[in-house]
C-alpha cells in the first residue's frame, strides 16, 4: 500500500501526508467522557461529531456518547446560539446529565460564537436546571492537535470547577494525561497503595472499561465526580503527567490558587516511573510499599534478562508527544538507539526533551514535531529500523518494510487490550517489554535459518 | 447578461448611487436585478419604496431550505427585481459566509437564468473586503465588472486603492475587471482632478463626477430615487449619464494598485494642499 513512497524528501511547509494526530475536539470528548454522568456535546455540525464519536470507538471498542448542536448553513450565518439553547434545553430533558461539556468546532470558532455568554444567558433563562453544569472548552482544530484538545478540556474543569471552599485538604490532583483508561485506573492504584488521596481528573476507568453486566448504562459508574472536581482547589498540590496533556490543568489551579503544580514525565518506562514515585513519596515522606518496589524489581530482571534482544537495536517512534518522549527515553533504557522520532503535534518542547534523552546515546538521532508519517517513513526507507513504535496507523509502514511493529498511543484501532492492561507505571513498563520482546523475537524465529533456529530464547 | 458590482469605502454612498444608476438604466428600458450584499438589507430600499424586503438569509432560516424565488425576490421601480442577502445582528454569526450562502442560493434558484433576460444584475457589497465572503461577488463565475465608489477623502481613497488589490487577486485567476471609479462628490477641493489622476494611476478612469446635492438626501427621505422623485432635477440627469456611461463603457482593466507613499503623494500634489 506505501510500496510508493519515495526515498528522496523533499522540503515540504504546506503539506502533511499521513499525519500523526487528529483534530481538538477529539481529545476534548475523550476527556469530558473522564466525568461521571457527563455528556461531550460538540457545538458544530453533524459531522464534527459522528466522526469524533466513531473514532473513539474504533479505540475502545464501547458506545461513545455525545450530543451536537448539529448546525446547518442558517447557523454558520446567523451564529450557533440558537441551536446550543436549543441542544441544552433537550439534554438535559432527555438525558439527564450532571455536567455538559461543550466544545467547539472549526466552524464555530470561526463564525466566533461566545460560548460563555451563550451559556451563562441559557442558565438565566432556566435551560440549564439547577445542580447541573455546563463547562466548555474551545478547541479549533487548525491549532494544535487532538492533544491539546484534551488538555483544554482538562483545564476547562480545573477553571470552571474548582473552588477554594477553606484550608487546604490532605489531597493532591493528578491530570494523568491522554492516556487509556487501565493507565488511568493504574495511576490510581498506585496512589492508593502509596497511601495518598488523590483526586484524579480526568479519569476515564469505569467509563470506557466499564464490565459488560448484560445491562447498558448511558452513564456508566466511572468518572471524577463534581464534588471531587470542585475540591481540587483545596488540594495541597497539582502532577501534571505529560505536559502536552497536563500542564495547562495545573497552571491554572496555580494561578488561581497558588497551588503548587509539579509537570512531570508521562510515567511510562523505569525512568519516568521512578520520578513519578519519587514526587509521592516526596508527598508522603514515607518510602512505597514492599509490593511497589517489588514489581519495579521484576520489572528491572525483565530488563536485564533480555538485554541481549534489545541492545544496539535501531527504532523508531511516533505518536502523542508525552507518550514519545517517555517511550524513547524507555527504549534507551532498554538499550535501544531510538533514530527517530516523530510527531504531528506542533511544538519544540518535544524535540528539547527527545533530543535531551537521546545526546548520550543516539547523539545523532531525527527528532522532529510537527511531522508526518510520511517523512517518517522516508527516513526508514533511506536507513532501515528494527523495531517501529506507535499508533495502528504504523502497521502499513511495517507492512512496507517488513518492520516488526509494537501498537502503542492513540488510536489503536486493530487491536485490543490497551482499554484493559496499562502502559503506566512498573507493571505496564513489563507489559511493554512483554510486547517489544515478542515481536522482535518472533522476526528472529521467522529468518533464523533451520540449522541456527534456538529453541530457547 | 452584465454582472455589476459596486464597491467603495463604508458610508460613500453605493447603495444611493446603485440605485439612483439602476433607476436610470430601467428608464432606458433595461431589465436590472439588485442583489444586496449588505448585512443591513437596505440595498434596495429606494427601488422598493422602504424596507419591504425579507432577505434571502432570514428567509432561509425561518423557512428552510425549501424557498422559492418569490419569496425572496420584490418587484420595485421600471420593474427592477430586488433581491437583499440580510445576514447576522452585529456581533454574531459570519457575514460573509451569509453572502456566500445567499449568492450561492440564488443561482440555484435560478435567478440569474437565461430565461429571466435580465440585461444587469447590480452587486452592492458592504465596506470593504474584509474577508472571503465579501469578495463573494467577484469570484469565477460571478460579477466580471467592478465600479468603485469614492470621493476625495483620503480614507475613501485608501478603501478604493485596497479594494483595487483585492480585484487584482481575482482578475489574476478569473475574469473580473475595474469598470471605473465613481466619484461622488463631497465637495473637497479639486476633487474632480484629483480622482482622475487617481483613476489614471489605477489605470482605470473617472466614470462619472457626481456632483453633490442635496435632492439626493431629499429623495432618500422619502424612500425613492432622484430619478422617480423628481425626474427633471438636474441630479436625476447626472445619474442617467453615468447609467448612460456605464451602459457603453468598453474600457475593463486589471487595476494596479498603488503603495501608501504614492497615494500620499498624489494627495499633496493635486489634493486639499496642491
Amino acid at each position: 500500500m506505501l510500496d510508493m513512497t519515495p526515498v528522496e524528501t523533499i522540503e515540504r511547509q504546506a503539506l502533511r501526508i499521513n499525519p500523526a494526530k487528529t483534530c481538538q475536539p477529539i481529545g476534548a470528548l475523550y476527556a469530558a467522557l473522564g466525568i461521571h454522568r457527563c455528556l461531550p456535546h460538540s457545538h458544530g455540525s453533524q459531522g464534527c461529531c459522528s466522526y469524533h464519536r466513531s473514532h473513539l470507538t474504533r479505540h475502545f471498542k464501547e458506545p461513545i456518547m455525545a450530543s451536537t448542536s448539529s448546525f446547518t448553513e442558517g447557523a454558520a450565518v446567523f451564529g450557533g446560539a440558537a441551536n446550543l439553547r436549543q441542544a441544552l434545553k433537550n439534554i438535559f430533558h432527555i438525558y439527564n446529565p450532571d455536567v455538559v461539556a461543550v466544545h467547539t468546532t472549526c466552524l464555530s470558532e470561526t463564525i466566533g460564537d461566545d460560548i460563555p455568554s451563550i451559556v451563562k444567558a441559557a442558565r438565566d433563562e432556566g435551560i440549564i436546571p439547577e445542580g447541573k453544569h455546563v463547562i466548555h472548552a474551545n478547541t479549533p482544530s487548525y491549532v494544535g492537535s487532538h492533544v491539546t484538545g484534551f488538555a483544554n478540556m482538562a483545564r476547562a474543569m480545573a477553571e470552571l470547577f474548582a473552588q477554594r471552599n477553606g484550608g487546604a485538604k490532605d489531597q493532591i490532583n493528578v491530570v494523568p494525561g491522554f492516556v487509556e483508561p487501565s493507565d488511568m485506573r493504574e495511576i490510581k492504584r498506585i496512589l492508593f497503595e502509596m497511601g495518598v488521596k488523590a483526586v484524579v481528573f480526568p479519569d476515564t476507568s469505569d467509563v470506557l472499561d466499564a464490565p459488560q453486566t448484560g445491562r447498558h448504562a448511558f452513564y456508566p459508574k466511572g468518572g471524577v465526580t463534581v464534588d471531587s472536581l470542585i475540591s481540587t482547589g483545596d488540594s495541597r498540590m497539582t502532577f501534571s503527567l505529560g505536559p502536552y496533556a497536563s500542564e495547562e490543568a495545573g497552571k491554572i489551579l496555580r494561578t488561581r490558587f497558588e497551588i503548587p503544580n509539579k509537570v512531570l514525565d508521562l510515567p511510562v518506562g523505569i525512568g519516568a516511573t521512578d520520578r513519578f514515585i519519587e514526587a509521592v513519596m516526596g508527598v508522603t515522606g514515607t518510602e512505597p510499599p514492599e509490593a511497589m518496589m517489588d514489581d519495579r524489581g521484576r520489572l528491572v530482571d525483565m530488563m536485564t534478562d533480555n538485554q541481549q534482544y534489545f541492545y544496539g537495536k535501531r527504532a523508531a517512534v511516533f505518536g502523542d508527544p508525552d507518550h514519545v518522549v517517555s517511550m524513547t527515553e524507555f527504549l534507551r533504557d532498554l538499550g535501544m538507539q531510538p533514530v527517530y522520532v516523530v510527531t504531528g503535534t506542533p511544538g519544540r518542547r518535544f524535540e528539547t526533551a527527545v533530543k535531551g534523552i537521546l545526546a548520550q546515546a543516539v547523539p545523532d538521532a531525527k527528532v522532529k514535531a510537527f511531522s508526518d508519517l510520511f517523512e517518517l517513513h522516508q527516513w526508514i526507507k533511506k536507513e532501515p529500523v528494527d523495531l517501529l513504535v506507535g499508533n495502528t496507523y504504523g502497521k502499513f509502514i511495517a507492512r512496507a518494510e517488513d518492520i516488526p511493529f509494537v501498537r502503542f498511543g492513540f488510536p489503536i484501532l486493530d487491536r485490543v487490550g490497551h482499554g484493559y492492561f496499562p502502559c503506566v507505571g512498573y507493571r505496564g513498563g513489563m507489559r511493554l517489554v512483554e510486547k517489544i520482546l515478542g515481536v522482535l523475537q518472533d522476526r528472529e524465529d521467522r529468518d533464523s535459518p533451520d540449522h541456527s533456529i534456538e529453541l530457547v530464547m | 447578461m452584465r454582472k455589476v458590482a459596486i464597491y467603495g469605502k463604508g458610508g460613500i454612498g453605493k447603495s444611493t448611487t446603485t440605485q439612483n444608476t439602476v433607476a436610470g438604466l430601467v428608464e432606458m428600458g433595461k431589465k436590472v436585478m439588485i442583489v444586496g450584499c449588505d448585512p443591513k438589507a437596505d440595498s434596495t430600499r429606494l427601488i422598493l419604496g422602504g424596507l419591504a424586503q425579507k432577505s434571502v438569509l432570514d428567509t432561509l432560516r425561518e423557512e428552510g431550505e425549501d424557498v422559492d424565488l418569490e419569496d425572496v425576490m420584490k418587484t420595485g421601480f421600471g420593474g427592477c427585481s430586488c433581491v437583499e442577502s440580510g445576514g447576522p445582528e452585529p456581533g454574531v454569526g459570519c457575514a460573509g459566509r451569509g453572502i456566500i450562502t445567499s449568492i450561492n442560493l440564488l443561482e440555484s434558484l435560478g435567478a440569474y437564468d437565461e430565461s429571466r433576460q435580465l440585461d444587469y444584475a447590480f452587486y452592492d457589497v458592504l465596506g470593504d473586503v474584509v474577508c472571503g465572503g465579501f469578495a463573494m461577488p467577484i469570484r469565477e463565475g460571478k460579477a466580471q465588472e467592478i465600479y468603485i465608489v469614492v470621493s476625495g477623502e483620503m480614507m475613501a481613497m485608501y478603501a478604493a486603492n485596497n479594494i483595487s488589490k483585492g480585484i487584482k487577486k481575482f482578475a489574476e485567476s478569473g475574469g473580473v475587471r475595474l469598470g471605473g471609479l465613481i466619484c461622488n462628490s463631497r465637495n473637497v477641493d479639486n476633487e474632480e482632478a484629483l480622482i482622475k489622476v487617481f483613476a489614471e494611476e489605477l489605470g482605470t478612469q473617472m466614470i462619472y463626477f457626481l456632483p453633490r446635492d442635496n435632492m439626493v438626501q431629499k429623495a432618500e427621505i422619502n424612500r425613492k430615487t432622484v430619478i422617480e422623485y423628481d425626474p427633471t432635477h438636474p441630479q436625476a440627469q447626472h445619474y442617467r449619464n453615468l447609467a448612460r456611461n456605464i451602459d457603453e463603457n468598453k474600457m475593463f482593466v486589471v487595476p494596479q494598485p498603488m503603495k501608501q507613499e504614492r497615494l500620499e503623494e498624489l494627495l499633496m500634489a493635486y489634493g486639499l494642499f496642491a
